[in-house]
């Protein structure tokens, strides 16, 4: 990281105070513009739909249950939650296995088309997907998986991009001797990916995983084409649906969505540190 | 991107980046990782056991276990990446050709397609709908890239260049909302804004800004306004870190020597840190473009979800849905999928020759 030298530091330092809080002052209104709607939603949440129209509230207020059991008699929001976790744990558990299993297919045997095959993984990181959103939604009415989690969880056997991060990790850290060790043991090929190479490689599998279970607890327009039974919507469509449920009764609608947003917001207070250095590893060489 | 998934598109490529950066650090994830898990310590005892044992495999005659070795390897290997491929090609690949395919035919979603050459294609050219979902589509890319460009360098440059304190702090907090599921922040920017009564208008009456309540989603001006404003809210913070790991990756030498040329702040950075990190800018700028292009979870649960008022939110992939599962004309949608995808390789092209022409120039 690049510093002034301390000479030049103290005889700017008068000159710099200005700057300096201006630049704080700037970096507190961001602060303030990325945390506040949240925050707003959490304290509308605890009030009356009656005090939310006539005024603006700074502090939390006291209808929380009563806003619960308002939001609660029309749909219930914890099953959108448990199918949001019936989908985007396995589609998680899936990408992390499969990843590292076609990354090391690729990284240490070699066979016939090994580099073409692996232009195709590159390839198919290009292809913006919602644009065949159709096509998913007629080959799903082929499958009749219309209704189904499975088209939302095979998919994290195909991660192009967990393949392509974890190849060029194994590559670099996994060296063949380990694997000629293993096999010398007597241990089975998949043995050995289960046994030697996927501990090691956790770290960076892990880090895939936080970001595709991310994506694939977001994912709306997905089950919004494929899901058309109430009981089976996940967190984002059901929602996108509870607008029209609730109409006026704001104090229920704000619950729903800090019940949607808390949850992803607690577990990055305490995984940021790991998301973060996931994006910029490499950076504090 | 994860091809597969149908979210977001640029939450997707987000690891892309992980991965290219990953590339050069993997020395200290080698380190990290058999500092977890000892396989350091543990490498000697393997060998010395793998040594006794090759000896064995000697006598037994090479030229067998090779032949079989490399069968093995073969087998193994298309083995271990047969499950992407097969899923891939269900998953992936098919949907793909489908919609190709179904662009050139007529359904409503039940009864059998039926085959209709270009009609679709010919519709496509002369709807105006259509060409103003992707004026929209451009202009709410537009006014969030271009901001979101401007202040992600400024931010990457204060963190880089100065020792912010709560930096940490700072560079999570405006990297959250990106991790929000998008179909709750359109809702939630629904009731913040919705009507003369919304926590907005309380906040600007209250500070005595405004004297009467807007009714924010009337104007299609503020409509789309605010799409892009939280298109960049969303995607700031995440900027910022990429850019902050470009930055990184320059040599310190270089600044010293700026330094040493008395090189000014302004100068240094508009000179070195700038040119230095175009491959950054670059990748951004077109992952940006795909992701942007493909905008629905927003503008869709912003309003009513057909892109009122005015249709002035009304993005082309929202109006591939509503062509699709609304109108049930899957296969105009299908057409107009395709025009967006045109469309898309044609702004990447645009933008990669733009911005690498700057380069030689």
């Amino acid at each position: 990281m690049y510093r002034e030298n301390s000479a030049k530091r103290v005889s700017g330092k008068i000159g710099k105070i200005f700057p300096l809080a201006f630049m704080y002052l700037f970096l507190t209104l961001l602060l303030l513009i990325c945390v506040l709607p949240f925050l707003l939603v959490l304290i509308n949440s605890t009030h009356t739909s009656i005090d939310i129209v006539t005024r603006l509230n700074l502090t939390f207020g006291t209808a929380l249950s009563e806003n619960y059991e308002k939001m609660q008699s029309s749909v219930n929001i914890w099953q959108g939650f448990g199918n949001s976790l019936m989908i985007s744990v396995p589609f998680t558990a899936l990408t992390g296995y499969f990843s590292a299993l076609t990354a090391y297919g690729f990284s240490k045997y070699r066979f016939k088309g090994n580099k073409v095959l692996f232009w195709v993984v590159l390839f198919s990181m290009m292809l913006p997907s919602q644009l065949s959103i159709i096509g998913f939604y007629q080959l799903n009415l082929k499958l009749s998986l219309l209704n189904s989690f499975l088209p939302f969880i095979l998919p994290g056997m195909a991660n192009a991009t967990a393949v392509f991060f974890l190849k060029g990790m194994i590559e670099q850290s996994i060296p063949d001797s380990l694997i000629e060790a293993g096999r010398i043991e007597g241990s089975s090929e998949i043995h050995i990916f289960n046994r030697l190479i996927l501990p090691c490689i956790m770290p960076g599998v892990a880090t895939m995983c936080i970001f595709n279970f991310v994506s694939s607890w977001n994912n709306y327009l997905g089950p919004l084409v494929i899901m058309t039974d109430n009981a089976k919507f996940p967190m984002p469509v059901m929602i996108a649906m509870i607008k029209g449920l609730y109409q006026t009764n704001y104090g229920a609608l704000y619950l729903a969505i800090a019940i949607s947003v808390v949850p992803i917001i607690i577990v990055y207070i305490f995984l940021s540190r790991y998301i973060i250095s996931g994006l910029t590893l490499g950076a504090e060489k | 991107m994860n091809k597969n998934c149908y979210g977001e598109g640029r939450v997707l490529c987000l690891p892309f980046t992980v991965c290219f950066i990953s590339w050069e650090s993997a020395p200290m994830i080698q380190n990290r990782c058999a500092a977890t898990r000892g396989t350091k310590a543990a490498l000697p005892k393997i060998f010395a056991r793998v040594s006794a044992r090759s000896a064995l495999l000697f006598q037994k005659g090479m030229g067998i276990s090779m032949k079989k070795k490399a069968f093995h390897k073969q087998f193994y290997g298309y083995l271990f990446i047969s499950p992407f491929f097969i899923i891939f090609l269900i998953f992936g690949l098919y949907p793909i050709v489908s919609t190709a395919l179904l662009s050139m035919q007529k359904w409503d979603g039940m009864l059998p397609p039926d085959f209709n050459g270009i009609d679709n294609y010919a519709r496509l050219i002369t709807d105006t709908t259509f060409f103003r979902s992707v004026g929209n589509t451009i202009r709410i890319w537009l006014f969030n890239f271009i901001p979101q460009m401007a202040i992600a360098l400024l931010l990457a440059a204060l963190f880089t260049f100065n020792r912010v304190r709560g930096m940490i702090l700072f560079r999570a907090a405006f990297y959250m909302p990106n991790l929000i599921t998008a179909a709750s922040v359109g809702l939630m920017f629904n009731l913040l804004f919705n009507g003369g009564k919304s926590a907005v208008n309380h906040l600007l009456l209250m500070t005595g800004i405004i004297d009467t309540p807007i009714y924010f989603f009337e104007s299609p001006f503020f409509t789309s306004s605010l799409v892009s404003y939280i298109q960049w809210w969303m995607w700031f913070g995440y900027t910022t870190i990429i850019v902050m790991t470009g930055m990184a990756s320059i040599d310190t030498q270089v600044y010293e020597a700026a330094m040493v040329d008395g090189a000014s702040k302004r100068k240094t950075f508009f000179a070195i840190t700038l040119p230095l990190i175009r491959p950054t800018l670059i990748y951004m700028t077109i992952t940006s473009i795909i992701g942007g292009m493909q905008i629905f979870d927003v503008p869709a649960t912003l309003t009513n979800g057909t892109g009122e008022p005015q249709k002035s939110i009304l993005t082309t992939a929202m109006y591939i849905y509503i062509q699709a599962f609304r109108s049930h004309n899957l296969g105009y949608a299908s057409a107009v999928s395709m025009g967006l995808f045109l469309m898309i390789a044609l702004l990447s092209m645009v933008s990669f020759r733009l911005l690498r022409r700057k380069e030689e120039g």
